[in-house]
């Protein structure tokens, strides 16, 4: 299923929609938060919190100001850097790029080993250590092209080139295409 | 720019991750309305991110989908906290131990004041008991003093004081003699108890000659509450008088053994 498929039973209020929604983007967006927020509960609280607030605005998304899966990410980068601030924590630029989400799978990898995402992550430590970084800032912590340059030194113009090609190389390794 | 310059300038990835501004966005969705290609570029692009999130994420439990759908469904406005690993803070546990105790220690209490209670009514209805029995008692010796206090209001009565002679200057009796109805009560309350074998005996006496006609015993003299006999109906009498006889009386009177005497 698609955005644009899913988007007019949401709209419908269909009784199905919010479980379609939940399926397709639930664990994607626990990834995002769980690279912000160790603690499991923490993660978890934050990803309630983040569909709450989808399905209460879900209306005010414009297909037209971008993705649905973007709009979602965004808020629930926000729902986890609010629980972060909550606890005490800096949301420091310095602070949230300590760790990446590489670091997160060796965690997991070590608590849980889930079967269905081993082959993905093996892929995922292939990558280079820069596009992993690049990724990391832009993707998972939500880092402006400008601040993604300071943070890796590397010049301004060359950040969108880069990250095309740190994306095209992990989709040639999970075949997606 | 062709469309596959577009696609490879990387605007696309920016556009996915949401990190274009306004115009920019727009743009690219005007794009992508209008190119195939970069539509189906930008949907790539967007499941493979889901792959790669998706795959680091923790373990997801199913109850927090229905933790979150029941919140939606049930609109609240405030987020309900997941279920956690219970923490066993102190101050529960104290609160626990404590009520714990106020419990067990309450019911003691209870237990006590219900054995106190039982005592109570047990120690009421033997009070009961006592006390009905003590009225029964006092009832009867009520009835007594009204018959008592009748026989001496009777204006019918002739009230005969008999005092104390040689034997035993101390005694005194009275006799409530009913003139019309001939009946005779002797209050014997001043004499003394007869001795073990003997008994008193009342005579009713004409003088002129000294004619003793004996008109009865005060039998069961002790132990009687009220010293107050019937005695025979007299029609015709000058004087009374009171002898010690030995049991059963005697047909003339012990005149050594007088106690009383009362004219008419």
């Amino acid at each position: 299923m698609t955005q644009e498929e899913l988007l007019p039973l949401i709209y419908k209020k269909d009784d199905k929609a919010f479980t379609l929604l939940y399926d397709m983007y639930a664990k994607s967006l626990f990834g995002i938060i769980a690279t912000l927020l160790k603690k499991p509960e923490d993660a978890q609280d934050a990803l309630q919190e983040a569909f709450i607030k989808i399905w209460k605005n879900i209306d005010t998304y414009d297909e037209n100001k971008g993705r649905l899966y973007s709009w979602m990410v965004t808020i629930a980068r926000n729902c986890a850097l609010d629980k972060l601030r909550s606890k005490g924590f800096s949301t420091s630029l310095k602070n949230i790029s300590a760790d990446n989400f590489v670091h997160l799978i060796d965690d997991q990898t070590r608590m849980n080993g889930k079967i269905d995402t081993i082959g993905v992550q093996e892929f995922v430590k292939k990558l280079k250590p820069r596009c992993i970084k690049l990724i990391d800032l832009l993707f998972f912590k939500g880092f402006t092209q400008q601040e993604a340059s300071d943070e890796l030194e590397i010049p301004l113009g060359t950040v969108k080139t880069h990250n095309r090609n740190c994306i095209s190389e992990l989709r040639n390794l999970l075949h997606v295409s | 720019m062709s469309t596959q310059e577009y696609i490879e300038s990387g605007i696309l990835e920016l556009y996915v991750y949401g990190k274009l501004n306004e115009l920019e966005t727009e743009e690219v969705h005007k794009m992508a309305q209008q190119h195939s290609e970069i539509r189906e570029e930008i949907v790539a692009i967007e499941k493979m991110l889901i792959l790669l999130s998706g795959s680091v994420a923790p373990h997801l439990s199913g109850q927090h989908y229905e933790t979150i759908k029941q919140q939606i469904l049930e609109n609240k406005p405030n987020v309900v906290e997941l279920k956690k690993e219970p923490k066993k803070s102190n101050v529960s546990q104290y609160l626990g131990w404590a009520a714990a105790i106020l419990l067990l220690l309450g019911g003691a209490y209870l237990y006590q004041q219900l054995d106190l209670i039982k005592k109570d009514v047990l120690s009421l209805e033997s009070d009961k008991k006592k006390m009905r029995e003590e009225y029964t008692v006092l009832v009867s010796k009520n009835k007594v003093n009204e018959d008592m206090l009748s026989l001496v209001r009777d204006t019918k009565n002739t009230i005969i004081a008999m005092g104390g002679q040689e034997v035993s200057p101390e005694a005194y009796a009275k006799v409530y003699w009913n003139q019309e109805t001939h009946t005779v009560y002797v209050d014997a309350a001043g004499l003394p108890e007869p001795p073990e074998g003997m008994v008193y005996q009342v005579w009713a006496l004409k003088l002129n000659p000294l004619t003793p006609l004996s008109i009865g015993l005060l039998d069961n003299f002790k132990g009687k509450s009220m010293l107050i006999f019937p005695v025979d109906n007299v029609i015709e009498a000058e004087a009374f008088g009171i002898t010690l006889e030995p049991d059963g009386g005697s047909t003339t009177p012990t005149l050594e053994n007088l106690y009383t005497l009362g004219k008419v």
